[in-house]
């Protein structure tokens, strides 16, 4: 329907964009390709010389890899599990009617707005501080010994910090679409007596799958990444050394380039799988 | 035309130097924020009021942010900073590179030569002074000296580990909260493997032998680990995989620890009433030993260095002789009370009467240094320098992931022996990366 | 008898809600409140809810230690440039896709989500380097550059389910009115479009400030935002539970406030086409 015209003008709309991506996305790819391919050592003068693929054979067969990989899979999939289970919760309860509903939702929106190193210092010490945190505090008050949450629990403390900041995100995301939600299907359904639960699988929930794709994807993509929260708290120890954490600790703490880079090749590659997989169940609930 | 040239040269020389009269350096000063350093801070507009054409910018980091942000800008040459606050570790492994400026010009009233020979050989290479020491300090003992008479102990002037078990058992009183021993746990190059590399030379363990062969897995690690590990287990606090140095200074002035065998800057927090609840009772002793020779006691300055290919290296320069000259420790004595100068660097300041009265800490500050030997660290030869580290570029990463297998030991996530297993196979690989 | 339900009902509800947004909000006011405390009050056991002499010294110390103002400023000017840069970009891609569909837009669109999926510590080395050559350490362009590319493909995308709910049938009846493409966008679109682009704006405005690693990596000095600020607060010597308290206070307040007024806006612009 569009004409030759305006698809032409379109495309040069469109140039910009998709020319400073294509830019940010290729020039570090091919400069972290190059180098995955040498030894590079900044410490020991730079660059010094091609090694083949022995970058990419010496960071796979490190002891250190499969525990990463798991590490991050493991911390993805928890707070992607706990923000969209209770997110879902969050929103049916937050649609109901009540008093100062604009309040609580300010209130449970405000984690998204904490930058994420100011929640990992706050959550490491002021709650989970064995001696000195609230929890601590708590569990004595009931006679038990305090947790040392970030050693013993450590894999779980991190996904319950990192879930606390995307909580807000899930829940108003779900919330604005159970709002759109059909009242009166609900309430001819109720007619019929199909109870809460029933109610809840056979309406609510397929109603909320668009959304909740959504939030899964927007959240994937930023917990593949995340960095602060390990830094601030475990530093990486305790099972707690994702993909990325391995890759800092290659680039950045043993100054190995390098090694780093054929790291950050595989990270490429996982984030890949993981983005066809997803791309699939968005690109079908984007046709709806 | 060539006229013309020499003309356009001249008047833009002229307008060079007559902005340059009234124009400001800027001097970026990379920092760590460490009491001392933020005292420095505060102090500084001292420095800018004498030097009208110097402005300083500060960068004051968490520890470990900085050493990332000031390793990737001297490896990659960014020219971020004109100043910047290094350690021991850093500074001959990038003396050697070339990446710092010399030094030696310094000028006479800055007096080289009343640095403590300790602590100035570790911050030279080959005859060139490469950083300045801002504060220098070993470890040795802290205690309680009430908690060590009510378990009817007396503490030596030199103990052994075997003495610092028996004491740790007998003030353990863990109904109300009262641990042994405090010691660090928090993984990390420069947390407990700075604790545990040093206490290993006092077993007779080294990191590599002549080769660069590691020996992590060899017998006087795992003794070593294994003692460290049954102190903490039995006598020391909740958490304490986590802890670092602030952790048990906290909890140490807060009366929560009957030892504490870390930095000798520590000393002058513990016995500071206003931040210490046991600030009267704190006693010192030498860190201990096995009765092998070495001691556990380690050697580090943090120091301020001048990385090459800085705009400003004068205008550095004279900013670093400033912060490291004896006016400055005169000037802080002055403001703060003596107890508070920055210690460990110079010979006049522990000869100074004032400070003898001032810092009951001073005298074993001063053997404690005296008593570590960065070329000879342990029983045994080593290819390398260096007490609580060994100075290649590859330590600091090795050292990080072998800490935090044994930290994990020590969260009771796996054994020993195990955690000593995976730290050989890991320096290994790394070692092999390197190329050795 | 049905209105007695419903009222009881909306009780439970009220309490049930409160007390959830309570625990939520619950690490962000005990920040607060620690942050008007003595370090020795800070971890008093039992702990102290509001019954303690409040104290300003926390906010007098990290003011009198750090240049607060300049690294407010710079997170300003970041996250403010940043963010409208990208919408600079985004909005005629985004009006293109919506409006021009070809059989490659979804694909584009999910190439561009694709790229944010790259590990920012990965390329941090060739992106160092690159700055180096540019000239572009530690100054507010390069950031503004950089956190604009990282938040471009959100921005799109965001734009992009905006303008597809804007009906087709209004543009073909301007077009047929003979109006020109720059009149189309000018006039018809943009007021259609505005609140679309607010709460884009709002959404990545708050993605940039907090920001830690690229922020962090490529600053010193002069261009240093709060995320910097921040980093020279956590576990100093001693007891610092409060002053970090404080610090954090001063780093999130702005962003919180800006938060909780436009609220609304950025919800709806939340939802990234999610809602139909």
């Amino acid at each position: 329907m569009a004409t030759q015209n305006s698809r032409s003008a379109a495309r040069l709309m469109m140039a910009p964009a998709v020319i400073l991506l294509l830019g940010w996305m290729l020039v570090p790819l091919v400069m972290t390709l190059l180098f995955s391919f040498k030894k590079y050592l900044p410490l020991r003068g730079g660059d010094l010389g091609w090694v083949g693929f022995d970058n990419y054979v010496r960071f796979v067969t490190s002891s250190a890899f499969w525990p990463s990989v798991s590490a991050t899979l493991i911390i993805v999939g928890g707070v992607l599990a706990i923000t969209v289970g209770l997110g879902v919760l969050l929103a049916i309860l937050l649609n109901q009617p009540m008093w100062g509903q604009g309040i609580v939702r300010i209130l449970v929106i405000s984690p998204f707005f904490v930058m994420p190193t100011v929640s990992a210092l706050v959550w490491k010490n002021m709650f989970m501080d064995p001696v000195n945190g609230l929890f601590a505090h708590l569990w004595k008050f009931f006679g038990a010994a305090p947790v040392e949450w970030l050693s013993q629990a450590s894999l779980q403390s991190i996904i319950l910090i990192v879930s606390w900041q995307w909580l807000p995100f899930a829940t108003l995301i779900l919330l604005t679409a159970i709002q759109s939600l059909d009242r009166e299907q609900l309430e001819a359904a109720e007619m019929d007596g199909a109870a809460p639960l029933q109610r809840f699988g056979y309406i609510t929930l397929p109603h909320l799958g668009r959304a909740i794709t959504v939030v899964v994807l927007i959240q994937t993509i930023f917990l593949l990444g995340i960095f602060a929260e390990i830094f601030v708290t475990t530093q990486g120890s305790f099972g707690t050394r994702t993909l990325t954490y391995l890759i800092y600790q290659r680039v950045l703490e043993s100054q190995n380039v390098g090694l780093g880079s054929a790291g950050g090749v595989y990270a490429i590659i996982l984030a890949n799988i993981i983005a066809i997989f997803l791309m699939r169940m968005v690109g079908k609930n984007l046709d709806k | 035309m060539s006229q013309i040239k020499s003309l356009y040269a001249a008047t833009a020389i002229s307008a060079l130097s007559a902005t340059g009269a009234f124009a400001e350096t800027t001097v970026t000063i990379a920092t760590v924020n460490n009491g001392d350093m933020i005292r420095m801070q505060g102090l500084a507009s001292e420095f800018e009021a004498q030097h009208p054409d110097i402005k300083l910018e500060w960068v004051t980091l968490e520890e470990n942010v900085l050493r990332q942000r000031v390793t990737q800008d001297v490896a990659a040459k960014g020219g971020q900073f004109d100043v910047m606050t290094i350690g021991t570790y850093e500074v001959p492994i990038w003396g050697q590179q070339g990446w710092l400026v010399s030094l030696n010009d310094m000028s006479d009233e800055w007096d080289a030569d009343d640095l403590l020979p300790a602590i100035r050989d570790g911050l030279t290479v080959d005859g060139e002074l490469y950083a300045a020491p801002f504060y220098g300090e070993s470890s040795m003992v802290m205690y309680r000296k009430d908690l060590m008479e009510k378990a009817g102990l007396e503490m030596p002037e030199a103990p052994t580990w075997e003495f610092i078990q028996e004491a740790a058992a007998a003030m353990t009183d863990k109904e109300n909260e009262i641990y042994g021993i405090c010691l660090r746990g928090k993984a990390g190059w420069g947390e407990n493997m700075a604790f545990l590399t040093a206490m290993a030379n006092s077993f007779g363990a080294r990191w590599f032998d002549e080769n660069w062969q590691p020996e992590l897995n060899g017998p006087e690690w795992t003794e070593a680990v294994n003692f460290y590990m049954d102190l903490m287990q039995n006598y020391g606090p909740p958490g304490a995989s986590t802890n670092g140095f602030n952790e048990n200074l906290s909890l140490f002035q807060q009366g929560k620890c009957g030892m504490w065998i870390d930095a000798t800057v520590a000393a002058s927090f513990v016995t500071n009433p206003d931040d210490s609840t046991v600030a009267d009772q704190v006693g010192f002793a030498l860190a201990p030993d096995n009765g092998l020779g070495p001691r556990g006691n380690w050697l580090w300055a943090w120091s301020l260095a001048v990385p090459a290919g800085s705009d400003a290296t004068e205008e550095a320069k004279s900013f670093i002789e400033w912060a490291t000259s004896k006016e400055y420790t005169a000037m802080v004595a002055e403001k703060e009370g003596w107890a508070n100068v920055p210690p460990g660097t110079r010979t006049s300041l522990y000869e100074n009467a004032e400070y003898q009265e001032a810092a009951p800490f001073a005298e074993m500050t001063l053997s404690s240094i005296n008593a570590a030997d960065p070329k000879n660290p342990s029983v045994k030869p080593v290819p390398y320098t260096g007490v609580q580290f060994v100075a290649i570029p590859e330590f600091a990463g090795i050292a990080t992931q072998v800490g935090q297998e044994i930290s994990a030991a020590l969260a009771g996530q796996q054994t020993v022996e195990e955690a000593l297993e995976k730290a050989q196979a890991l320096t290994l690989d790394e070692i092999e990366a390197a190329g050795y | 008898m049905a209105r007695a339900v419903t009222s009881k009902r909306k009780i439970i509800n009220t309490a049930a809600a409160w007390t959830v947004g309570l625990l939520i909000f619950f690490p962000i006011l005990w920040t607060i409140l620690t942050s008007f405390k003595t370090e020795a009050t800070a971890i008093a056991d039992p702990p102290v809810f509001i019954g303690f002499e409040w104290t300003l010294a926390n906010y007098a110390t990290v003011l009198e230690r750090s240049d607060y103002a300049r690294f407010l400023w710079n997170s300003i000017i970041i996250a403010g440039g940043s963010t409208i840069l990208g919408i600079l970009v985004a909005v005629p891609a985004a009006w293109s896709m919506a409006f021009v569909p070809s059989k490659h837009t979804k694909d584009i669109l999910l190439w561009m989500l694709s790229t944010k999926m790259l590990p920012a510590v990965g390329v941090l080395y060739p992106i160092y380097l690159i700055f180096i050559k540019l000239g572009l350490l530690d100054s507010r362009t390069g950031l503004v550059i950089v956190l604009m590319l990282m938040n471009l493909p959100i921005i799109v995308w965001m734009l992009y389910t905006y303008f597809r709910e804007i009906p087709g049938e209004i543009l073909e009846a301007a077009r047929m009115d003979g109006a020109s493409l720059k009149e189309e966008i000018l006039y018809v679109l943009t007021p259609m479009a505005v609140p679309g682009i607010a709460s884009t704006l709002l959404l990545n405005f708050i993605l940039a400030w907090n920001e830690a690693f690229w922020t962090l990596n490529l600053t010193a000095a002069k261009a240093a935002p709060l995320t910097a600020f921040i980093a020279s607060y956590s576990s100093p010597e001693g007891l610092f539970y409060a002053k970090l308290s404080a610090a954090s206070t001063m780093a999130i307040v702005p962003i919180l406030i800006l938060g909780w007024f436009s609220q609304k806006q950025l919800v709806s612009g939340l939802t990234f086409g999610a809602v139909k």
